[in-house]
């Protein structure tokens, strides 16, 4: 076990952290190759930048469906001309639920989440100076970076940004004739896209490779803590699906610019026929979920990483099961790419492939549930120390389960005939992969806050009050939006007074749109806190939740190299908490934890390995 | 005036929070640790953690209570039956489990609070217990794997058994259109490139295949009760989906394939009409297009209702109002509504 670490024993006694580089303001804030750098920076484009855009998007169009064509001077504000008298055209409507998918999936969700925390807790974790290549870690974040900047820009194009819905199926997204968001902003959206992937692909390979090479000593992969075990295997998904949705993308660009036919075929719109022959829109939905599906589980398993470990701090228990927590992500990860098909089962795709995809999807449910029960298991018994991250990792586990149920109809080729593309899919993957993945997301920087302010805490009432308000209002959105889709109404529906039997339903959409608003609100809560503690003199203790984990023996201080001494050696499990010998004391009198650094003591008995 | 009442709760709201915050921080005491969970805030989160156990089996109840009744009428398809079968069975599994998760994940949150002193209990794992959670999950879905694919096998199983009724959805935006095969029950030859807007061809039928002669296109769709009907969807655009919620059916229309799907209604429109829940639906609707037509507003006619087709594929801006009626009828009124209708021959004669 710890032959596999040897290698890292030179890099460990090296006299990286001592030298201190001469750093400008540059080199520091902007082009840093430092990975806590990198990750504040991924934090405040992600997610605090792109994610204020994403969630202010939602609460437009949540207006819209509950007062159908009633005008809001916020909207003629906002919107300009897309929104004549105030009133929301429908146009516009569609290309605000696009890029509120776009910008909370893929920029939010992957690049805010993963990028923040993979590249703090990598090598803070696993006792490593930096990750394997700081320059491409620089260069990956920049790539995020102008895609952000493009994606933002295709807002403000004339004819508008690209309105296709986030999976941009053609030939709706291909032919401009069939709406005005396919020309230029389909263009840059996809531009944005493909350099988003080339990014993503950077951080992945990165974080693999230092995750696989740069652990200290006694740091074997079975004494990883369950975030550097979620973040691993998401990059490795990563690095297996995004290239598929980058040549879809690509294809896709060639049969818009250059008249290729991979999607398109037997086109009349407006009045002429196209030269499209032999291409196949399923094709591009193939292509397009061998990715998205991977992609909910890239967003999904570094929440529940960090859930995972803010838990077991919390609880001062070890998380439970540690190798069926391991192999439940294994699991999950490789089930993800062999059940796209269930986004598929009514495109016209062969009935006995939809026979397959539920077969593997329902799979899926298995190590779903493991892990569920496990982390109940976990809070059985604690001394729970209810911090904001740890209310936050307790209701992620809520909105999994909630979420994940409804995923067994979903899942269901059958039962997905009535309720495919309802308001029913929304509220589903909404509880299970937006709001537990930002819940985690929250968990995250709540617990890590100190590890990126250089010691300094966030208010924790003012956490409180973000939770709780949040929490309360996700279900008050998401909970009655079953019964909207079970009532059959579709997904992106401009307004549903076309149809006089959804007329009784406006009061639920109301009510959502009452909580979706509230919820908002409270996010702004979180910004506060966020910005006021982050430039807070108060420093917190080195080590504020007593975790056993080696960011926590890095130096407060921001330095490069992480540690000023040598790197620390690793000799045991990250999840020694309430450890006690026979005696029934702790194995460190007066202390309920162990760090990973403390040797095993005499006659104690190494668990879990 | 609902707006205004809204942002006027947000805007209490907002002063409730921020008068909370203020509390809070008065009653803070000023340390190192002063962020960091303490015994009270344990105890007081705890009891919160509780009550949210009791908010969500609220919303749960009040969601049942208020909101079952909007839910779609008991299904007016054959396979329609088995499919509202499948779908209880596992919302009762569903709604046992989350249930008893929910409750254990949140009495747990209360009940193990922290407090200072308190030992909390080293558990690594338990092999037995893991493989029970393991196993039930595992004999459960197999369960509802295999009745899945049987109904699923069933279902999308689009065979001339029986003298099914042959009809053509046909999808553009932002309307639909059906195709009869007419006497012979078989659709003629058909591609976008043979679309003759002048000539009133607008489905891009072939005029030299006699197949296509005597098909009837219409923008209401007739069903007679009781025969199954096998539908082949065609798209001349970008995609639809065609969506009969009350049928429990289901297909997107894909430009440059045709889709299948088949079945068989069991209730004409004038039998689901007399449903009890229908015609509560009705009412309820109606009342609220009274009062909207009381205020003066468009839209607000009484309502009749109606089985319905709907785009549920994004399409394009008038996506949320690509519809067509459905009408199931017996046997004999739609033979007289089909004698009233004119084939593509006579359309076509009729044009030169």
């Amino acid at each position: 076990m710890s032959a596999a670490t040897a290698h890292v024993d030179d890099h460990a006694h090296d006299d990286h952290g001592h030298h201190h580089h001469k750093e400008t303001f540059v080199t520091k804030y902007i082009f840093s190759q430092d990975h806590k750098m990198i990750a504040k920076q991924y934090l405040i484009t992600g997610v605090l930048f792109m994610g204020f855009i994403g969630i202010a998007m939602s609460l437009m169009f949540r207006m819209q469906l509950a007062w159908p064509a009633e005008s809001f001077a916020i909207f003629e504000a906002v919107l300009g001309d897309w929104a004549p008298e105030g009133v929301m055209d429908a146009d516009m409507y569609l290309a605000l639920v696009t890029m509120h998918g776009t910008i909370m999936v893929f920029f939010v969700l992957t690049a805010g989440l993963s990028g923040t925390f993979s590249n703090l807790l990598i090598p803070l974790q696993i006792g490593a100076r930096d990750m394997a290549s700081g320059f491409l870690n620089m260069l990956s974040f920049w790539m995020f970076f102008v895609s952000c900047v493009i994606m933002v820009l295709s807002l403000f194009v004339e004819a508008g940004p690209a309105a296709a819905g986030w999976t941009i199926y053609p030939p709706l997204s291909a032919v401009e004739l069939a709406q005005p968001g396919s020309g230029l902003g389909m263009t840059l959206w996809l531009s944005s896209m493909a350099i988003f992937i080339a990014s993503s692909l950077l951080g992945s390979l990165n974080y693999i490779v230092t995750v696989l090479n740069l652990r200290t000593k006694g740091m074997s992969m079975s004494r990883l803590p369950l975030t550097i075990w979620a973040f691993f295997i998401t990059a490795i998904i990563g690095v297996i699906s995004f290239p598929v949705l980058l040549s879809a993308a690509l294809l896709l660009i060639m049969d818009r610019s250059f008249g290729t036919s991979f999607f398109l075929s037997d086109i009349f719109i407006q009045g002429e026929v196209l030269h499209y022959q032999g291409g196949s829109p399923v094709l591009f939905e193939h292509l397009f979920w061998f990715l998205g599906h991977p992609e909910v589980y890239i967003v999904l398993l570094p929440a529940l990483g960090i859930t995972s470990e803010v838990m077991a701090t919390n609880a001062r228990k070890p998380i439970f099961g540690y190798r069926a927590m391991v192999a439940s992500i294994m699991a999950i990860a490789f089930l993800s790419t062999i059940v796209w098909g269930h986004h598929m089962f009514i495109s016209g795709m062969n009935p006995f492939l939809g026979s397959v995809f539920t077969f593997t999807t329902l799979l899926i449910a298995i190590p779903s549930a493991v892990k569920a029960f496990n982390y109940i298991t976990t809070l059985w018994k604690g001394n729970l120390q209810l911090n904001p991250a740890m209310l936050f990792s307790i209701a992620l586990v809520s909105t999994f389960i909630t979420g994940g149920l409804t995923g067994i109809i979903l899942g269901d080729s059958t039962l997905d005939i009535n309720v495919h593309d309802t308001y029913f899919v929304v509220a589903h993957f909404h509880l299970v992969m937006g709001i537990s993945a930002l819940y985690g997301l929250f968990a995250g920087v709540y617990h890590w806050f100190p590890k990126m302010f250089e010691g300094r805490l966030m208010n924790k009432n003012l956490g409180y009050v973000h939770f709780w308000v949040t929490a309360v209002c996700a279900y008050g959105v998401f909970f009655p939006m079953h019964f909207v889709g079970m009532a059959g109404v579709p997904r992106r529906y401009y307004e549903n007074t076309a149809f006089p039997m959804f007329d009784e339903l406006t009061d639920v959409q109301v009510l959502m749109t009452v909580f979706a608003l509230i919820a908002g609100a409270a996010q702004l809560i979180f910004v506060y806190n966020f910005v006021t503690s982050m430039f807070s003199n108060k420093i917190g203790p080195k080590n504020p939740w007593k975790s056993t984990t080696l960011e926590w023996t890095a130096e407060v201080k921001h330095i490069h190299g992480n540690w000023d001494g040598p790197i620390p050696h690793v000799h045991r499990w990250a999840y020694d908490y309430s450890k006690v010998d026979e005696n029934g004391e702790y194995i460190i009198p007066g202390q309920d934890y162990v760090p990973q650094t403390v040797p095993l003591q005499k006659d104690e008995e190494e668990l879990n390995h | 005036m609902t707006t205004a009442l809204t942002f006027i709760v947000l805007a209490l709201v907002g002063i409730a929070i921020w008068q909370m915050t203020k509390i809070f921080e008065l009653t803070q005491i000023k340390n190192e640790n002063a962020q960091i969970a303490n015994d009270q805030d344990n105890k007081n989160q705890g009891y919160l953690m509780f009550a949210f156990l009791i908010f969500i089996y609220g919303i749960t109840i009040f969601s049942f209570v208020k909101y079952s009744k909007f839910l779609l009428p008991e299904s007016s398809s054959a396979h329609g039956a088995e499919y509202d079968n499948l779908m209880l069975i596992s919302f009762v599994i569903i709604f046992i489990v989350q249930t008893i998760t929910q409750a254990l994940l949140h009495y747990f949150g209360y009940k193990y609070r922290g407090k200072t002193g308190n030992k909390a209990h080293f558990y690594v794992e338990n092999h037995k217990l893991e493989l029970i959670w393991t196993f039930i999950p595992m004999v459960v879905l197999a369960v509802l794997i295999g009745w899945g694919l049987y109904t699923w096998t069933n279902i999308m199983d689009v065979n001339d058994e029986d003298n099914p009724l042959i009809i053509e959805l046909y999808a553009q935006q932002f309307q639909w259109s059906a195709r009869y095969g007419g006497t012979d029950n078989v659709l003629g030859g058909a591609n976008v490139r043979m679309i003759d807007i002048d000539r009133a061809n607008v489905l891009g039928l072939d005029e030299s295949d006699s197949y296509a002669t005597d098909d009837v296109i219409v923008r209401e769709l007739h069903l007679p009760v009781g025969r199954k009907v096998n539908f082949k969807m065609r798209s001349q655009d970008v995609l639809h989906s065609a969506y009969m919620p009350h049928f429990r059916a289901q297909m997107n229309c894909v430009p440059g394939m045709t889709t299948e799907f088949s079945f068989t209604p069991t209730k004409t429109t004038k039998e689901i009409r007399l449903d009890p829940d229908v015609i509560d639906k009705v009412a309820r609707t109606n009342k609220i297009r009274a009062e909207k037509a009381a205020n003066g507003a468009d839209n607000s006619e009484p309502w009749e209702y109606d089985y319905i087709l709907l785009c549920n594929k994004i399409c394009g801006k008038s996506h949320y109002n690509m519809q067509m009626k459905i009408i199931v009828e017996t046997q004999e009124e739609y033979e007289a509504w089909m004698k009233t209708q004119k084939t593509f021959g006579q359309t076509m004669t009729s044009m030169q």
